[in-house]
């Protein structure tokens, strides 16, 4: 990979899950450093999307390509896409009982980095990133995500983007059910993790999020495809007007 | 067949050996009966342990029960038609058992070794190459502590002869020879297990683990075991191991009669690893009285079929039981645990929890009783049985039983069955785990109630097991 090469380059892509069509030819191409915004009506196939970059069993590619570092991520098995530095902040992110977060926290950091890091160093790293995140000690010894409440959650998957690092993260409505202390918590996690080496995909609803994290691009999504793109200004806008406005634009657009 | 030794020198050789308490020593004589089972083997048998009468007495009778019980006409049945009774050598002493070569012992044991980092002079007594192993080191230091606080420690043999009137007390007390047709067989022609009594308001801080004292006899096909918990006391019994342990008899029968006085606590772990010629059934029970708790963590891992159902009888009010139990049945195997929970006296409580994994066509199965007497009011007792299936062809079956005389009770009963969620291993490989890594996540996720209440070096031993278990499982 040149330094021009986009981290993530999405061509036409069209995604089907159960035998229905969801995604219908999406463009878009992240370049190291950017963090994009991308918004929708639910059942738009914004978290499709991000399923499908991941690669979920269930959401089958019918046409398209997606390049990742200028490789065939579509070719790579979803743990291969995490090793080499994919990442999907979940939306509802699953329990996994009896599995403590510090047993967790270790496997995957391994995992990503290719070695075991030596347990001092680990635990150093581990406490600086809880402070900045608000995540307790106790947090250590609960069981993954089990009994979490949806704060907690969230704090959980950003905790792990923090230590695992990755170059494209794919953040799903990782503000959707936050009060506005875990919001800003969250946003300044994600935004100090930003930098110009990696990029950041911020998938969500409500624009909230994007007082504290701002997006050097937006795009709205509707009816599987990005109908339209802009700077930040444009996040203020839906906000103003609401998605009906985009919809009414594409409509007449001829380009449903 | 050498010469018996003269009852003098028998006796001398008890007061030698008493200070370790276990093993026979170089004066062990030669003895292997013949195949079956019959009067004359019984009476040789305790002839030469030198038994007193009523003993023979109770094993004669209880032979005779044993021949008349027909089989029993429930679990797996078409593999306990297999059993060839005529087939087995009821008496055989350690020195005498069959060992194998090293080279023929299978290659995924020589791996579980390895992965398991279980030390060189444990191998190849595990793997049924050697009859003996000793780890007097670490046994002796514990022995002093014991004797200090008056803890007797010891096999049965030794037991009977040392402690005669205690176990002549209790000797079938909790399960009578009667009770089914492998107590009755247990009860004839027993041999080796452990014979442990802790004083009033003694607290036995480590655990007892019967693995010190190894040698093959111990680890017998027809361990007797008897644990008495004098009131306030405190014990933690542990036996088996996580390593795969070949075993050249096929029929264990093995039973285990604990008995907590008021106000003692005793948990008995057991972690059984036998090899896939063995069947595994054997009778467990305890008797716990006014306030007196139990607990029997049960981990089933190996054998061909095991039929075991730990059972506590809730004597006295108060008294708390729990059995916790995990089972991993693999190609070939039939795991069919439980529990039962016997609730006499009011105000008692009981829980079991009881988690199985069936693997490549396994089988595990759930057979469990809770049963309230009339007057047993304000009992409460819950019950949880999960059960995972890594595969198609792998079959989980669960027979809870309850029986409840008494109205003022609170009794739950929660059993799932499920297989390894696609959302939990898409959650853990999106963070780069292998799907195997995954997997062996979720299986470790599943026992950890079972696997934290395990010694640390039994915990680890555990997991490693089942990453091995779980490799090549893909697909």
């Amino acid at each position: 990979m040149t330094a021009t090469t986009p981290i993530l380059k999405i061509k036409d892509l069209h995604v089907e899950v159960e035998g229905k069509q969801i995604l219908k030819g999406v463009n878009l191409t992240v370049n190291a450093g950017e963090v994009h915004a991308l918004m929708g009506r639910n059942g738009s196939g914004k978290s499709t999307l991000s399923y499908v970059l991941m690669g979920h069993p269930r959401y089958k590619v019918t046409q398209g390509s997606v390049e990742y570092k200028g490789q065939d991520l579509l070719a790579m098995s979803t743990d291969e896409r995490a090793r080499s530095g994919m990442y999907l902040a979940f939306q509802y992110p699953v329990a996994i009982p009896g599995v403590s977060v510090s047993n967790f926290l270790r496997a995957t950091v391994k995992a990503r980095r290719g070695i075991d890091v030596p347990v001092k160093e680990f635990r150093k790293e581990l406490k600086e990133c809880m402070a900045k995140l608000g995540v307790k000690d106790e947090f250590l010894s609960r069981y993954v995500n089990e009994g979490f409440s949806g704060g907690e959650k969230k704090r959980l998957e950003i905790l792990q983007m923090a230590l695992l690092k990755p170059d494209m993260a794919l953040l799903d409505e990782t503000d959707s059910g936050l009060d506005i202390d875990a919001l800003r918590t969250v946003a300044e996690g994600i935004s100090s993790f930003n930098n110009k080496d990696n990029a950041i995909i911020l998938i969500t609803h409500y624009q909230r999020i994007l007082d504290y994290v701002t997006p050097g691009f937006v795009h709205v999504m509707q009816s599987g495809q990005i109908v339209k793109s802009g700077g930040s200004d444009l996040a203020k806008e839906l906000e103003a007007q609401g998605y009906d406005w985009v919809a009414k634009e594409f409509a007449s657009s001829g380009a449903n | 067949m050498v010469a018996e030794l003269s009852r003098d020198e028998m006796l001398h050789n008890v007061k030698a050996d008493y200070k370790y308490g276990f093993h026979m020593g170089e004066e062990d004589y030669s003895f292997k009966s013949g195949k079956g089972l019959t009067r004359e083997i019984v009476v040789k048998l305790s002839k030469m342990k030198n038994e007193p009468e009523w003993m023979l007495e109770y094993r004669l009778k209880a032979l005779d029960i044993f021949l008349k019980k027909p089989m029993p006409k429930w679990g797996n049945t078409k593999m306990l038609e297999d059993i060839d009774f005529q087939n087995i050598h009821y008496f055989v002493r350690a020195t005498d058992k069959q060992g194998r070569d090293w080279e023929d012992v299978p290659e995924n044991i020589k791996m579980t070794f390895d992965r398991l980092g279980i030390p060189e002079a444990e191998r190849k007594f595990l793997a049924g190459v050697t009859a003996q192993y000793e780890s007097e080191v670490v046994y002796h230091s514990i022995r002093e502590d014991l004797e200090k606080q008056g803890v007797v420690f010891m096999d049965m043999d030794t037991g009977l002869r040392e402690h005669e009137d205690t176990i002549r007390k209790h000797f079938g007390t909790i399960i009578p020879a009667g009770d089914n047709k492998f107590s009755a067989l247990n009860s004839a022609v027993w041999s080796g297990g452990s014979f442990v009594w802790v004083p009033a308001g003694v607290r036995v801080e480590i655990p007892l683990q019967a693995y010190f004292r190894i040698n093959t006899e111990n680890m017998g096909q027809f361990e007797r075991t008897l644990i008495i918990a004098e009131p306030g006391s405190y014990v933690h019994y542990i036996e088996g191991c996580t390593a795969p342990t070949y075993s050249s008899d096929s029929l264990h029968s093995a039973v285990v009669e604990l008995i907590a006085k008021p106000g003692s606590h005793i948990r008995y772990t057991t972690i059984q690893n036998w090899s896939n010629n063995v069947y595994n059934l054997v009778t467990k029970r305890a008797a716990a009285y006014d306030g007196a708790k139990v607990e029997w963590v049960d981990g089933n891992l190996g054998s061909k079929l095991t039929m075991k159902y730990p059972s506590i009888y809730l004597m006295g009010p108060k008294a708390h039981g729990e059995v916790l139990s995990i089972a991993f049945a693999g190609a070939g195997q039939h795991q069919d645990a439980g529990a039962k929970m016997v609730h006499f006296a009011p105000d008692t409580t009981s829980i079991i929890v009881s988690k199985s994994i069936s693997k490549d066509g396994g089988r595990t199965s759930y057979r469990g009783l809770v049963k309230v007497y009339p007057g047993a009011e304000n009992v409460k007792s819950s019950v949880k049985c999960d059960a995972l299936l890594m595969d198609e062809d792998s079959r989980s079956d669960t027979y809870p039983t309850m029986e409840i005389d008494e109205k003022d009770v609170t009794i739950e009963h929660e059993a799932t069955v499920s297989k390894v969620g696609e959302d939990q291993l898409f959650y853990l490989m999106s963070r780069g785990l292998t799907q195997e890594q995954a997997t062996t996540m979720i299986v470790n996720g599943f026992f950890e109630p079972f696997t934290k209440e395990l010694p640390l070096e039994y915990a680890v031993e555990l997991n490693r097991l089942i990453a091995l278990n779980m490799e090549g499982s893909v697909g």
